[in-house]
């Protein structure tokens, strides 16, 4: 589809803004108050419980998640290096940190399945108890974001990467809202560290 | 086929334009008038579904026990065509979900919204057009859903189109089924927002600032923000039920349940209440979500048949967007009974004493606006007129369920069925009438048939009050509501029983009275009075700088530039009674 | 967005980034370092909290731009943070309703 919508690259002069970037924002808003839901969700069934274990009595492993954490953060700078190789237009370079933020990625879910592949050795599943019943579903969901962020970057880094060619700055706009997307997921598991396996 | 002109293409190149196989115009379309038609014909399939469904519901209530017609040795014959109490539970929780969720919302937000925004806006399109086009099939796959339920063992959701848990956690296999459409649908209308508020914010023409934005853009701009920020939500808790229901999760399960006689065997430590909040928080904004586009068509089908500006445009611009901001901090009103202290209590009743103001403000501005108005009364003008003591009744009824002592008497009684309904059904549903006899010359370049609408208007008004006012007489009765035999085994309700054959005959008349209706849109399309391409002498963009229908491709010739705001009706020293939005001086 | 023009200005941003990855993994290793003392369950929580709120704010303004965002973006997720804070209100009203009540 080829109609000409205003303001798709060049950013409108009132707003500031290009229409993808807002669009993304309010996208990670809804986002907010989703993760939101289940954070208060988790929070309604603690403080409601008679007792809650802590994350490391129940054999969640705190060194993997540490490490995951890295990972994630890690893939965080890769991803906003990529967007700023674009900018200082060097294609190369992009590749490379691209690529890096899709493998972090790959790590990140390789050890969160690790992570669930023992906790169902141990029979723990979502039925056990409603300590793994929030964890399960909130680290899943998180996980299927991961998902749905290496979907979008892996097309970026490969047949996506083809519009470089034909608009190098309409280009570099979708990787800067794919990095603010990739970075939000970043920010909801720097908050579901702490409270599901530290607190 | 009218809807779509095709043969008209702007006179000026734009570089290469591939145009689409039938594939890509008609089925993965991603222009918005399209989509627009799109969302506007399931939309209507999907009420007048729901709609039949209450009209198998009131044949169990007016004669309960009595085996249905034509249908009941169909579905029912080990019953001997009499309807089961758990059919009609289906009914109504499957009348409810349909009716908000696939009906009103898609039809309001969807249909309506899409089409008229990018146009009102002098834009080409919708800020992200693959994106809107994504929005309908995800939409039209939650519908599916939803109603695959109705094949699934043990029948479709059966717990009310509220889901409390810990019923629907136990329900049968249907309540899944819900849950997955709802995931759909929800998903579809946060990409659907999410497009509506850039498109308003990005896609203005220029000199379209927002105080000349016509008010039904300000409607959906209002509901777009409601949609994004309240409905992930209940995605949240309908993640929760599904893991509730498929991986035996106890988020909303309590400990020791014991269901007829049996602990359950689940962990527990759940709470059903987490349910109810989730719910609500959605649920309230949504509610405003249904009357806010209703509003907007309204406020528009008035300024242009009384020849007047809107009167009170700033303030209904304001009230509106106060609404919006404080429909997300009342939802408890509706959980007034779950055992809650005062203090929580006061709170929301507060809030929601304080929400009734806008909208006083904005049906007090509307009334204002008739005054010294040149009258046309169309059949557009009709549903209008009609629509403002409909929506005060509605809103009027709200106030004692709004406020707990009140409602300990009301809560869960035909009271509350009869308040939603005067609000939605000869409110919403009006103004979607008012809006599609409005519009219908838009996208055709015809009109409707002004008889067949009086037809339409003047039967659908008298019955559609014949079924809902009862509701009150019956609720302050005590009979409550989500009874199969509408009350007939309580003895309190006795006295009131009367009303319901006369109800359900209101209703089955409601449902002839939309003959004319479907008839007049449909014979219209090809045989209706041939118009130019605005009709109805009107000011807005829409109107005024495109052809009727519109433009295939862009939408305009040139973009408009916006010179004036929405309603210079009857401007002094004009020439004539309305001058465009577009137009520089006056001629 | 005129911080990110030209060439300059990037390889200054560069510099933040690779600044705030650090930052990003001291306070990590010191949240979880944080999380074997012994103290009383709230004032766990708020540290705990607080730690990753300063990650987030250091993620948000400096990888996601947020530091030279437009306006418009900071009203809307202004509006959202009023919300999201009204969501994580519900448990907290509906135990203390709870007590009051006992």
């Amino acid at each position: 589809m080829d109609l000409q919508i205003p303001y798709n690259t060049e950013p409108r002069p009132d707003t500031g803004l290009y229409n993808a970037k807002l669009g993304i924002w309010l996208f990670l808003a809804s986002e907010v108050m989703l993760f939101g839901a289940l954070f208060s969700s988790y929070v309604l069934l603690r403080t409601g419980a008679p007792s809650w274990p802590l994350g490391r009595e129940e054999g969640l492993s705190v060194p993997l998640a540490t490490l995951n954490t890295m990972v994630l953060i890690a893939s965080s700078v890769t991803m906003v290096l990529a967007w700023a190789s674009l900018k200082m237009n060097d294609f190369a370079k992009y590749r490379r940190y691209m690529g890096l933020t899709f493998l972090a990625g790959v790590g990140f879910l390789c050890i969160k399945a690790y992570e669930y592949y023992t906790k169902f050795e141990h029979h723990h599943f979502p039925s056990t108890n409603t300590f793994f019943a929030v964890y399960f579903t909130l680290t899943g969901l998180h996980g299927l974001h991961v998902i749905g962020g290496m979907v979008v970057n892996g097309y970026f880094w490969g047949p996506g990467a083809k519009m470089w060619k034909t608009d190098p700055e309409r280009f570099t706009n979708r990787i800067e809202v794919a990095g603010l997307y990739w970075h939000f997921v970043d920010l909801v598991w720097i908050f579901l560290f702490p409270t599901l396996y530290l607190l | 086929m009218a809807l779509v002109d095709e043969h008209a293409h702007p006179k000026h190149g734009h570089g290469e334009h591939h145009e689409p196989g039938f594939i890509g115009k008609y089925i993965f379309s991603q222009d918005h008038k399209w989509i627009g038609i799109q969302y506007g014909f399931t939309s209507l399939v999907f009420l007048l579904f729901g709609f039949t469904l209450m009209m198998m519901m009131r044949w169990a209530l007016a004669y309960p026990g009595k085996p249905l017609p034509l249908l009941g040795m169909m579905l029912f014959k080990d019953m001997g065509g009499v309807m089961p109490p758990e059919f009609y539970n289906q009914l109504g929780a499957m009348h409810g979900t349909i009716m908000v969720f696939l009906g009103i919302v898609p039809l309001a937000v969807g249909a309506f919204g899409n089409y008229l925004v990018p146009l009102m806006i002098g834009a080409p399109d919708m800020a992200f057009p693959k994106l809107n086009m994504s929005s309908y099939w995800l939409y039209f796959c939650g519908g599916v859903a939803m109603l695959s339920s109705f094949f699934m063992p043990g029948g479709a959701a059966q717990s009310g189109w509220t889901s409390y848990p810990p019923l629907s956690d136990i329900a049968p296999s249907g309540q899944t089924m819900w849950l997955v459409g709802m995931l759909f649908l929800i998903f579809s209308s946060l990409l659907g927002s999410a497009n509506f508020i850039v498109t308003i914010v990005q896609l203005r023409a220029p000199g379209l600032t927002w105080m000349r934005l016509p008010f039904f853009v300000w409607a959906q701009f209002v509901t777009s923000f409601l949609l994004l920020l309240a409905f992930p939500a209940l995605q949240a808790a309908g993640m929760l039920q599904l893991m509730d229901r498929v991986a035996h999760t106890s988020f909303f399960l309590p400990s020791g349940l014991v269901i007829s006689g049996q602990p359950l065997a689940v962990s527990g430590g759940g709470s059903p209440l987490l349910w109810q909040h989730l719910f609500w928080f959605l649920a309230h904004p949504e509610v405003y979500v249904l009357i806010l586009p209703a509003f907007g068509i309204i406020g528009e089908v008035i300024a242009n048949n009384t020849r007047k500006p809107l009167w009170g445009y700033k303030s209904m611009v304001y009230a509106i967007t106060f609404l919006g901001f404080m429909s997300f901090v009342v939802w408890a009103h509706h959980m007034f009974m779950t055992g809650m202290g005062t203090v929580m209590s006061t709170f929301f009743q507060t809030t929601t004493m304080i929400i009734s103001i806008p909208s006083v403000i904005v049906l007090t501005a509307m009334l204002i606006s008739l005054w010294g108005g040149s009258i046309r009364f169309n059949t557009p003008m009709l549903f209008a007129l009609a629509f403002l003591p409909m929506f005060a009744i509605g809103g009027l009824t709200g106030l004692p369920l709004g406020l707990a002592p009140t409602d300990i008497h009301l809560h869960d009684t035909y009271y509350v069925i009869g308040h939603f309904h005067y609000v939605v059904a000869p409110g919403t549903i009006f103004a979607m009438f008012a809006g599609i006899y409005f519009w219908f010359p838009k996208l055709t370049g015809r009109k409707m048939s002004e008889a067949l609408g009086k037809l339409h208007f003047w039967p659908s008004l008298i019955a559609i009050n014949c079924v809902f006012m009862p509701m009150f007489i019956q609720g302050l009765a005590g009979v409550s509501r989500r009874l199969y035999d509408g009350g007939a085994s309580y003895s309190h309700a006795q006295g009131v029983l009367k009303w319901n054959v006369f109800m359900s005959m209101g209703a089955w008349t409601l449902a002839v009275a939309q003959i004319p209706f479907i008839f007049n849109l449909f014979w219209s399309i090809w045989k209706g009075q041939k118009v130019n391409s605005n009709p109805w002498e009107a000011t807005t963009l829409e109107w005024v700088a495109t052809t009727s229908p519109p433009l295939a491709h862009g939408n305009f010739e040139t973009i408009p530039e916006v010179h004036r705001g929405p309603y210079d009706y009857s401007l002094p020293g004009a020439s004539r009674d309305f001058v465009p939005q577009h137009q520089l001086q006056e001629a | 967005m005129s911080a990110h023009n030209d060439a300059e200005s990037i390889r200054k941003e560069v510099k933040a980034y690779i600044t705030v990855f650090f930052s990003l993994a001291v306070l990590t290793v010191l949240t979880v370092a944080v999380s074997y003392f012994h103290m009383p369950v709230t004032m766990a929580i708020l540290v705990a909290l607080a730690i990753a709120a300063f990650k987030g704010t250091l993620v948000a303004s400096v990888f996601m731009h947020l530091r030279a965002e437009r306006k418009l973006i900071y009203w809307i997720l202004l509006l959202t943070v009023v919300f999201f804070f009204v969501l994580m209100a519900i448990p907290t009203i509906s135990q203390w309703d709870q007590r009051m009540l006992r």
